[in-house]
């Protein structure tokens, strides 16, 4: 059996045509070959899966891809602008040095991004329980606080 | 995950009359996908109550807080009303899981699941909240059956929780640092003519603790609490603290909570 999930993704409208059981993170790696968005631990543990729906990061392999039905999800694919200029928190997770091997900053990204919608000026501590959710096994997590933090107050300057 | 017919109905009705056999409920599924990806759960069909717009929403009259069911963790934790009502209770629902999982989970599906480690429960048995269901209204001592059973028909679903506005109350958890579930929860509600100690994580379902109660009934303060032994008889004892350790963390939580709340 198939079932058809439209959404937008990144913009665009999508429909797709998928097995039920299917999970808005293989939806949107396999159906529209946006590999940015990884998958880690495949257990909502790590965040690497994470994207934005509706404004808001969630784990999209903690979903099927029906759940997003109708909704608007972005993935780190279109974060920057069109014409490639950097987004202020992928700028500052570059300045800062917010990543090494770079499997777990996709997701670092968009929960950070969202997070700094509602936090302009945050402190270490929020930052540090912000990223509860999302894993990363090079940096120690400094620079990516660091990032996180430079991040909030480059897109609240640029508001 | 194994196959299963999906469903999207556009009312409780409708929801209601699928939900039979091997069939599940599926509200944020932050639990039930990732429980249906280890092939723990194979449910027949998914009904998804995403489409339930009517389900989701906070309500308040400064004496009780009502909160549909398919409100999600992150908009309970940051409800401007909650927050003046019952701040405890926001509180609570900003320590659940991540910011990720918050952005997902609901009310509704963290009380049908009756995880023991849950936070949810907590404050539903520790505030005395009435849980109501498309069917009928039920007390948390009616509500919650055991390790992640309920008193929830086949065709049961939960609409909305309301809760009483304590006085003053706290909910303190020691948390295990990988799943931020509990390992020892306590909830702690300052009625004035009652006072309420909800437990979670510690046994196999939330329960009160009523020597505590009457303590703190007689004087709301951290001593009142802090040399009571809470036996560990039937606690739970897993890989993460044994019973005798949740024993005495109960006490430990009791204590911070009751400070908690009265700061």
């Amino acid at each position: 059996m198939a079932v058809k999930v439209s959404l937008k993704v990144n913009g665009k409208s999508v429909v797709a045509e998928v097995e039920e059981r299917t999970l808005l993170v293989t939806v949107i790696r396999e159906h529209l070959r946006l590999t940015g968005t990884h998958v880690g631990c495949d257990t909502a543990q790590c965040g690497a899966c994470t994207v934005s729906m509706n404004g808001r990061a969630v784990k999209s392999c903690s979903m099927l891809a029906m759940q997003a039905e109708g909704t608007e999800v972005m993935t780190i694919e279109g974060v920057a602008h069109a014409d490639g200029t950097l987004h202020p928190m992928q700028a500052a997770f570059k300045e800062h040095h917010g990543l090494q091997c770079g499997f777990c900053t996709p997701g670092m990204v968009i929960n950070a991004i969202d997070f700094a919608k509602h936090h302009p000026d945050p402190s270490e501590q929020e930052i540090r329980e912000a990223l509860e959710g999302n894993l990363c096994r090079c940096t120690g997590y400094h620079n990516i606080v660091k990032a996180i933090g430079a991040g909030a107050r480059a897109m609240a300057a640029s508001k | 995950m194994h196959a299963f017919k999906y469903h999207r109905p556009s009312s409780v009705k409708a929801a209601a009359a699928l939900a039979k056999g091997e069939a599940k409920l599926l509200a944020g599924g932050q639990t039930l996908v990732q429980t249906m990806k280890l092939r723990l759960a194979s449910p027949s069909d998914i009904i998804d109550l995403g489409a339930l717009q009517d389900l989701a929403g906070i309500q308040s009259d400064g004496k009780t807080v009502t909160i549909g069911a398919m409100t999600r963790h992150a908009d309970v934790a940051h409800s401007a009303e909650v927050k003046k009502t019952i701040p405890a209770l926001a509180a609570l629902a900003g320590m659940i899981g991540d910011r990720q999982v918050r952005a997902m989970g609901t009310i509704g599906g963290s009380l049908a699941n009756n995880d023991p480690a849950a936070d949810y429960p907590a404050a539903v048995l520790g505030m005395g909240a009435t849980v109501i269901t498309n069917k009928r209204k039920l007390s948390p001592d009616e509500f919650f059956k055991g390790m992640f059973t309920t008193a929830l028909a086949a065709d049961e679903i939960i609409t909305a929780v309301s809760f009483p506005a304590p006085k003053r109350a706290a909910y303190i958890k020691f948390k295990n640092p990988a799943s931020r579930f509990a390992i020892v929860g306590v909830f702690v509600a300052d009625f004035g003519s009652s006072v309420r100690v909800a437990v979670t994580g510690a046994g196999p379902v939330v329960f009160r603790q009523a020597e505590m109660e009457k303590a703190l009934a007689a004087k709301f303060a951290p001593e009142s609490v802090a040399n009571i032994k809470v036996k560990q008889d039937g606690l739970n004892s897993d890989l993460h603290a044994s019973a005798e350790y949740r024993a005495h963390l109960v006490t430990v939580m009791a204590k911070r909570a009751v400070e908690a709340a009265l700061k």
